[in-house]
């Protein structure tokens, strides 16, 4: 594609119908909770703009998040590579490796320099320099330093990129942190969870082509089109938690019936995420459907936050042990100011019977 | 750690340790501080101290015949929020679910409808005893700041674990963590103030009672 080549110019060119623009923006507008009315100035957004330069950069990180992303159904990420961005670096997608891969990476930066949407997942080590992570022989964290200055937008994909995730898990020996934590320069959206929903990360993107911006984000930075609400409040077994209908094991009659999983630890009403209305799959279950409670991956620190089988309910009350040791404790301080009363009191007494001999022995 | 992580963790754990280490410090120092021995000759139908003592720790729960006509209303609602959260904290599911992972003990939780009406009785009752405590003359000199912050820190787990069942405007997180967090207050509180009456009303009872027995007197 010529660099001065619109999208909507190219979509032409290749034969893609303003129809299956329109299509595609209408499902976008949908997914990205923007009334009907609102497609036709995305496909006119997408229409005018130009291939966006993406560099995607993998941090600490399993790779679940791009194994996530590649499965997503509609608009799926194979689509928007062909149409709409260039994904200039990824180095598992990509073919080049090594050097040629390194030269590909700056190459990109230079070209499109102030302008390229910089796209990270796994967290970013800053312990001892750095050193937890490195890349042909430079640090993450600088890789991640040099390459953010002149990129117009990031986003953090995955829990990790976003909060730190697993390997911010306490004690977190690489001093992992999420992409926000070190930039501030920039405007980020984090798209967390572990994995991300793929329609999550295709309607930000989607959003930043059409109208030049991120989406509106939450207070932990996250898309409120999709981080708005809990997975509670979207969960098809809501009712049964509003009557009070609780599986009490995953093998009993109330989880064969479907009832709600809070008493077998589901972070539901504490996690903000889409898994309950965009689902995954292509829309086919979220775990939830699948019998198990949600774990919250897409909230800040999830991984230090108690069991995932402990209730919200639930919490770290001190073990019996620690608890009979307060109660020694108390008896201790409880004897004490007995014997102490005891004490004064003899003391008194001493006194008084003192006295009273002095008296007598005056009288006498 | 968000208000939450704190409520569940670092927060549940010492207020628990500061309530039993209060308890007890309280209790143990009525109990093993000295007392006079009672020299007097007992009453002509004196039933001894023990028997006294026991038998005042279970008939002062009600007062005299004598009494109930002016005390019946207070009494009523003193009843009505004492034995609501007793039903609240025994019986709501999610309380049985904190104290089965705290102690492993667990039994089966009455019907949310129950727990949601026993919850407002006892919300509108604490609510009455307080308009009572500001408005009656007498009551309003024998207050003081004890007396109306437990009366508050008693309302409070009550209306926000209110309004956490019914899942109101305000969200569930924060909703939840101030229901947490006010219950530790009351915990912490539990041992200080006029709330020792948990544990010491039995031995204010026995004591009294002991001298009731020794003299001859009615329980």
């Amino acid at each position: 594609m010529p660099s001065s080549e619109t999208l909507g110019e190219e979509l032409e060119r290749r034969g893609i119908s303003r129809r299956t623009l329109l299509k595609f923006a209408t499902a976008m507008a949908t997914s990205l909770a923007l009334p009907p009315s609102m497609s036709a100035a995305i496909a006119q957004g997408l229409a005018k703009t130009r291939r966006q330069s993406v560099i995607w950069l993998s941090f600490q990180e399993c790779t679940g998040c791009l194994e996530s992303l590649t499965r997503s159904e509609s608009p799926d990420l194979e689509t928007l590579i062909f149409y709409f961005i260039s994904l200039d670096y990824q180095e598992t997608l990509m073919a080049a490796a090594g050097t040629t891969a390194e030269d590909a990476l700056f190459q990109a930066a230079a070209d499109n320099k102030g302008d390229y949407l910089l796209v990270i997942d796994g967290s970013v080590p800053v312990a001892d320099d750095g050193v937890y992570a490195m890349t042909g022989g430079r640090s993450d964290f600088d890789l991640l330093q040099k390459l953010s200055r002149d990129a117009k937008a990031i986003l953090a994909i995955g829990t990790c990129a976003a909060y730190g995730g697993l390997p911010k898990a306490a004690p977190n020996p690489t001093g992992a942190v999420g992409i926000a934590d070190v930039i501030g320069d920039k405007p980020i959206a984090n798209i967390p969870g572990c994995p991300p929903i793929p329609e999550v990360l295709t309607g930000v993107l989607v959003n930043f082509l059409s109208f030049g911006r991120l989406p509106d984000l939450d207070e932990h930075g996250r898309p409120l089109a999709y981080f708005g609400t809990t997975i509670h409040d979207q969960c098809y077994r809501r009712p049964f938690y509003d009557q009070g209908k609780f599986a009490k094991s995953f093998d009993d009659d109330g989880a064969r019936q479907g009832w709600c999983l809070f008493e077998l630890g589901c972070k539901g009403p504490v996690t903000h995420n889409a898994c309950a209305s965009l689902k995954w799959g292509g829309g086919t279950s979220y775990p939830i459907q699948s019998g198990h409670g949600c774990l919250g991956c897409s909230e800040p620190d999830f991984w230090d936050k108690g069991g995932f089988y402990t209730s919200l309910s639930g919490g770290d009350a001190p073990p019996w042990r620690t608890a009979a040791g307060a109660g020694a404790a108390g008896l201790a301080i409880g004897a004490a100011a007995a014997w102490n009363a005891r004490r004064v009191r003899s003391s008194v007494d001493r006194q008084v019977a003192q006295e009273w001999q002095e008296k007598k022995e005056g009288d006498a | 750690m968000t208000l939450l992580d704190l409520a569940r963790g670092p927060g549940l754990y010492w207020s628990v340790i500061i309530m039993i280490t209060g308890l007890v410090w309280r209790l143990s120092t009525v109990l093993l501080m000295p007392y006079r021995r009672n020299l007097s000759a007992p009453g002509a139908r004196a039933k001894g101290s023990l028997r006294g003592a026991l038998t005042t720790i279970v008939t002062r729960t009600s007062p005299y015949r004598s009494f109930r006509s002016r005390t019946m209303p207070a009494l009523m609602l003193s009843y009505t929020f004492h034995f609501g959260l007793l039903i609240i904290l025994l019986g709501g599911a999610p309380h049985i679910l904190l104290m089965k992972t705290a102690t492993g003990l667990g039994w089966p939780p009455l019907p949310k409808g129950i727990i949601s009406l026993a919850s407002g009785l006892t919300l509108a009752a604490l609510i009455l005893v307080a308009i009572r405590r500001l408005r009656h003359p007498v009551l309003r000199l024998l207050s003081n700041l004890d007396d109306y912050f437990s009366l508050g820190l008693t309302i409070l787990p009550v209306l926000s674990g209110l309004l956490l069942a019914e899942e109101t405007y305000v969200s569930y997180e924060l909703l939840l963590a101030i229901h947490i967090l006010s219950v530790e207050a009351l915990l912490i509180w539990l041992p200080f103030g006029k709330l020792a009456h948990v544990v010491l009303v039995v031995a204010g009872r026995a004591a009294q009672g002991a001298k009731f027995g020794h003299k001859g007197a009615i329980t």
